[in-house]
């Protein structure tokens, strides 16, 4: 008998349908992948299952937990389920926890709800648990609180909370995707020991395909509330027989046609550069200098596309705001075409008119008052004569359809587009003064990964038909590797690595550059896998 | 209906009763309210004088119009004054944000909440004499914390988004993006706290009114007619109840208004609650 | 947590030195002499003269004001122009009543609104909610003076449970003194705790939005204990800056409902010493008043180290 056995659920928010007839199944020992993008339904599946719905839902079908259903139980009887048969973990960590409740009170906590004992042995309960998570109480005492620890720190004490009684079933609902490269690794390890001590099954909720193809032993793809296909992985990997799935895969393999690059004369020259932040200090603690940026020196050559990896920490947002003329530096150079970007305090406006940003939140990127047209026109501020009447109108047209957009979306506000066709718009803001550089910031990361694909192209596209440089900075190794000439790895402020972008990750030789590519899932080749079946 | 525009209709008419009884009163009154008719003193309400007459023979529905003229003019000046002093405080202190001007203000703010307008109009009618124009600024000086802060805490919000930092990258200054991208997106909070400051004002006026410290007779106000009302509400309890429920009517209108203004709120342009 | 306490205790300090400051200026740059001022238009020189010299007016604004710190931190506050008493004495019963009053009505307040936002944020949406909204709307448009004279009206003069108004005097038992505090505390608290119960109420609901409530059902408690053990300690944050707030508010509040029950306070004192033109009076009595909402906020600010850890680490 199945552990968990879904059949046919379906369940309805205030009368629209979110998810239909939605069918899985998670054995004792097993990893189930549940992916799918954006709006698939996965997460809603999940609540579902817990029972934790949002107001105005209902849910119809049958959700069985070794042999009980689910959905017919009460209120009362799903508490003391939770956290007990079923354990979960969110996306989340830096708002998973009670910001003032000590980590040994909370998960201390799932003891105490569901079992009658004493304080005092849950909490030596509890510090067994965190010690298994890689929380031991010699660094982590009981009495810390969330704010003293980091993301991954975080994930793994929500992880102790779910496992502490060690439940049949763990739900984790894209457990790592908020972390770094590194922490996500050791966190997926620590769940696979996990689910193989405790025999657990694993419902593992992830948009990231090569993470599934790593962890899971069968996957369910979903899409807009149904399941499309599922099957053991190696199978489903080989056959693909839904179009969304091959569609999906597809993406994420996808690979772009980049033109080769121009001859070399130096764009962008960083020479030294060095950042340092001012601790908070007061009146009764002296300032610790935070150097963010340490002693950076690159040159990005025109035509040239360069890439910078680095986790989350690590000083790029830092060195691509003193790049842009947004932060002055405390050392160091850094001219473009020649000219300095920062003089004195002052933006040196004769180059901030060579460059051009793209940022990564789509939905922040634009002021919601204002119509695309006012919205792409901004760079022309720093124009010394921007153009007017119709050869303003010529501009916006020609914007717009180089991003793949029509002239007539000119007139309309931008909460009227997707998350992809906004970063289009981004593009088309970035392009229209005809920059001789544009810095993208994680522009395509929080894209699903059909759109992320389709918008590479396009800058692949661009490429061709523009002379354009550009400096990607990302922490996604893979999307990096499709996009770039040349890559930088950063760390702590320093540039670790450099080199061709082929050559680097084929043979990196830095020791942080190895972790790097070593800790990133990778989704296995096509024709590896019809290899082995 | 939606619950907003439920708010804004009933609210927004019961206070446009007393706006438009206000600023009728500027042309007509039912009767004239500095004559003395101490024949017809103490009536209950009857059908000459709708709402009965005070001590002094003075109909009180003209007086309630006149002072409904006196509460409203204190209380949107007031919060005129704090929004014209507390808005680009606000936006200063945001855009210069960790600096000496952000400092500066905000110990100001702190300050300036530690003496509320009773004390404020205390100090100021100790020195200058009591009258509606001391009213007017001891509500209006302590009105201007209230929209700074919340100015900053908005604006701050908003200057972490990227679509401000697109706005520096095209060069513009602090003072442009304030005025161009973070004030319009303001406007909808600064409306729905400037109905609440509206409403906050007409209580605090009455209050200084009571204690002689706002408009002085022969001006009717509110809080006077309450004052007079106070040593005779045994044997004449509508001399306190009207002037009560004209105060209470007004702000709970001008409250449920403010209210379904949020409710109306475009959720896009909504900036989070700091 | 100790480099925290020592911040905010520098700040009080600053802020009761820039208070006194402004109340200084105010009162006694701004009128010009203070004398003419207190003496009026037809003041013989002499006259003026010697009534500069008897209360210490003549010497430099900057000595003076040193002068008057001073004074005051020993616990002298000048002497009355109208009454030639020391003002310490006028004001030292006077304060008993109206500090009193205040705390008694921030207690009623706060028992009040807890209880009534928290069950608000419990049955949101329903029948409980909608009545706890409804009254705290009818609640906050109330001016407090209005409704100490219904109170009057009802419980005194109709019901006989209390007097109407005065003050018996702390010395007559602390159970009269509160009794005759009670229908001003409650009309003082009635409109506050009306505020104060929205504020709970909108917090804690913000709060049971948050992911770690999420959590917490996922480990299996159910709404209600989450919203006890979890949401209610985040949800005080907020709601202790209000708290804070309403005392000043309730200072001045206070003083307006004086009039009403005819309590010795400070207000009687203020308003007669306004038409007095009795400027040290109205100084002294001003600079109490910001000192007592100074130092409240300042309790406030040590309460929120209490309650958010996150506070003792950080500034």
């Amino acid at each position: 008998m199945s552990l968990l056995a879904v059949s046919d659920l379906s369940v309805a928010i205030h009368g629209t349908p979110v998810l239909e007839s939605v069918a899985l199944s998670v054995a004792q020992g097993e990893i189930v992948a549940l992916t799918g993008e954006s709006g698939s339904g996965k997460s809603m599946t999940s609540l579902a299952i817990m029972g934790l719905l949002p107001r105005g839902a209902v849910a119809s079908g049958q959700v069985m937990l070794e042999g009980v259903d689910l959905l017919g139980l009460s209120e009362p009887q799903l508490c003391g389920l939770r956290g007990r048969d079923v354990g979960m973990i969110f996306q989340e960590p830096m708002t998973a926890l009670n910001p003032v409740q000590t980590i040994g009170d909370q998960v201390a906590e799932t003891i105490l709800i569901h079992e009658r004992t004493t304080r005092a042995v849950a909490m030596e309960r509890a510090a067994a648990m965190l010690g298994r998570v890689g929380m031991p109480v010699e660094r982590f005492p009981l009495s810390s609180y969330p704010h003293e620890l980091s993301g991954g720190q975080r994930q793994r004490v929500g992880l102790a909370m779910a496992v502490a009684l060690r439940p049949k079933l763990l739900i984790a609902d894209e457990p790592t995707t908020a972390l770094d490269v590194t922490t996500q690794a050791q966190i997926l390890e620590l769940l696979r020991g996990l689910v193989a001590d405790f025999g657990m099954g694993m419902l593992l909720i992830t948009h990231d395909l090569a993470v599934v193809s790593q962890m899971a032993d069968r996957i369910v793809v979903m899409q807009k509330g149904r399941v499309v296909e599922s099957g053991p992985v190696r199978d489903l990997l080989a056959r693909q027989a839904h179009p969304y799935t091959r569609m999906l895969f597809a993406a994420a393999r996808h690979h772009v046609d980049l033109p080769p690059a121009p001859v070399a004369t130096p764009l962008l020259e960083v020479r030294g550069a060095v950042r340092d932040y001012r601790g908070r200090g007061g009146i009764f603690r002296t300032a610790k200098a935070l150097r963010a940026v340490d002693n950076v020196s690159f040159t990005l050559e025109r035509g040239e596309r360069l890439g910078l990896v680095g986790e989350s920490g690590c000083g790029k947002s830092t060195l691509t705001r003193a790049i842009l003329g947004l932060e002055p530096l405390q050392a160091g150079t850094i001219t473009l075409d020649g000219a300095p970007v920062l003089m004195g305090n002052r933006p040196n406006l004769n180059v901030r008119r060579k460059m051009q940003v793209v940022f990564q939140d789509p939905y922040g990127s634009f002021n919601p008052q204002h119509r695309v047209a006012r919205l792409i026109t901004e760079p022309f501020h720093l124009l010394q004569t921007p153009p007017k009447g119709a050869a303003r109108q010529a501009a916006i047209d020609e914007a717009l359809t180089s991003v793949g957009l029509r002239p007539q979306d000119a007139g309309k506000y931008i909460h009227e587009f997707s998350g992809g066709q906004r970063q289009r718009i981004a593009i088309a803001r970035a392009l229209i003064i005809k920059p001789a550089l544009i810095v993208f910031d994680e522009a395509v990361s929080a894209l699903d990964v059909s759109v992320r694909a389709q918008v590479l192209d396009l800058l692949a596209d661009l490429c061709r038909h523009y002379p354009l440089s550009y400096l990607f900075i990302s922490h996604d190794l893979s999307v990096v590797r499709k996009v770039t000439d040349r890559v930088m790895v950063m760390r702590a402020g320093r540039i670790v690595e450099m080199g061709p972008t082929g050559a680097v990750f084929a043979d990196p030789q830095h020791e942080y550059t190895k972790a790097l590519i070593a800790a990133a899932p990778v989704l296995p080749e096509l024709e590896e896998e019809r290899a082995n079946a | 209906m939606s619950r907003g525009w439920r708010g804004l209709i009933l609210g927004g008419s019961l206070a446009l009763i007393f706006v438009l009884a206000a600023i009728l009163s500027l042309v007509w009154t039912p009767y004239a309210v500095d004559g003395v008719d101490i024949a017809n003193k103490l009536l209950t309400p009857n059908a000459q004088h709708w709402f009965g007459t005070d001590h002094y023979g003075r109909d009180i529905l003209s007086m309630i119009m006149v002072g409904a003229r006196t509460s409203i003019a204190v209380a949107v000046l007031a919060v005129g004054i704090g929004m014209l002093a507390g808005i680009p405080l606000g936006l200063a202190a945001a855009a210069w944000q960790g600096g000496w001007a952000d400092e500066i203000i905000m110990r100001g703010n702190d300050l300036v909440f530690a003496f509320p307008s009773l004390v404020i109009a205390i100090l100021i009618t100790a020195v200058f004499g009591p009258g509606a124009v001391n009213a007017i600024i001891a509500i209006g000086i302590f009105n201007i914390p209230v929209f700074a802060r919340l100015t900053r805490g908005a604006a701050l919000s908003l200057w972490s988004r990227d679509f401000i930092l697109s706005a520096r990258v095209a060069g513009k200054s602090g003072l442009r993006i304030s005025v161009e991208h973070i004030l319009p997106n303001l406007a909808s909070l600064m409306i729905v706290q400037g109905t609440i400051q509206f409403s906050l004002g007409i209580l605090a006026e009455a209050g200084l009114s009571y204690v002689g410290l706002g408009a002085q007779p022969p001006i009717p106000s509110w809080g006077k007619m309450l004052a007079d009302a106070q040593t005779m509400v045994a044997i004449a309890p509508h001399l306190a109840l009207i002037p009560g429920a004209a105060i209470i009517l007004t702000v709970l209108g001008l409250n449920l208004m403010g209210d379904g203004l949020r409710d109306l709120m475009d959720p896009r342009l909504r900036v989070q609650r700091t | 947590m100790i480099a925290y306490v020592l911040r905010r205790l520098v700040s009080l300090i600053i802020s009761l030195i820039v208070a006194s400051l402004v109340i200084f200026v105010v009162v006694e740059i701004v009128p010009g002499d203070p004398a003419a001022y207190m003496l009026g238009m037809n003041a013989q020189p002499d006259t003026l003269a010697a009534l500069r010299a008897e209360l210490g007016l003549d010497g430099s604004k900057v000595a003076r004001y040193f002068g008057w710190v001073a004074g005051m931190v020993q616990g002298d506050f000048g002497t009355s122009y109208t009454y030639r008493t020391p003002v310490s004495g006028m004001i030292a019963d006077r304060v008993w009543v109206s500090l009193p009053l205040a705390l008694y009505a921030l207690i009623l307040s706060t028992l009040i609104a807890f209880p009534a936002g928290i069950y608000a944020a419990s049955r949101r949406g329903r029948a409980g909610d909608m009545g706890v909204m409804a009254a705290t709307q009818l609640g906050v448009a109330i001016p407090n003076f209005w409704f100490a004279m219904v109170l009057v009206l009802i419980f005194a003069i109709n019901l006989g449970w209390f007097s109407a108004g005065g003050f018996p005097g702390w010395d007559k038992g602390l159970w009269s003194g509160l009794k005759a505090l009670t229908l001003p505390a409650v009309a003082l608290a009635l409109p506050q705790a009306a505020i104060l119960a929205r504020v709970m109420r909108s917090s804690l609901l913000d709060m049971l939005g948050e992911d770690f409530i999420r959590t917490a059902r996922a480990k299996g408690l159910s709404a209600g204990q989450a919203l006890w053990r979890h949401a209610l300690r985040n949800a005080l944050i907020p709601v202790l800056t209000i708290i804070g707030l309403q005392f000043s508010f309730l200072l001045a509040g206070g003083i307006i409902i004086e009039q009403v029950f005819y309590l010795p306070g400070l207000g009687r004192l203020v308003f007669q010493s306004i038409t007095q033109r009795d400027l040290i009076v109205v100084e002294s009595v001003v600079m109490l008043l910001v000192f007592a909402v100074i130092v409240v906020n300042f309790a406030v600010d040590l309460a929120y180290a209490v309650v958010d850890p996150r506070l003792r680490v950080r500034v």
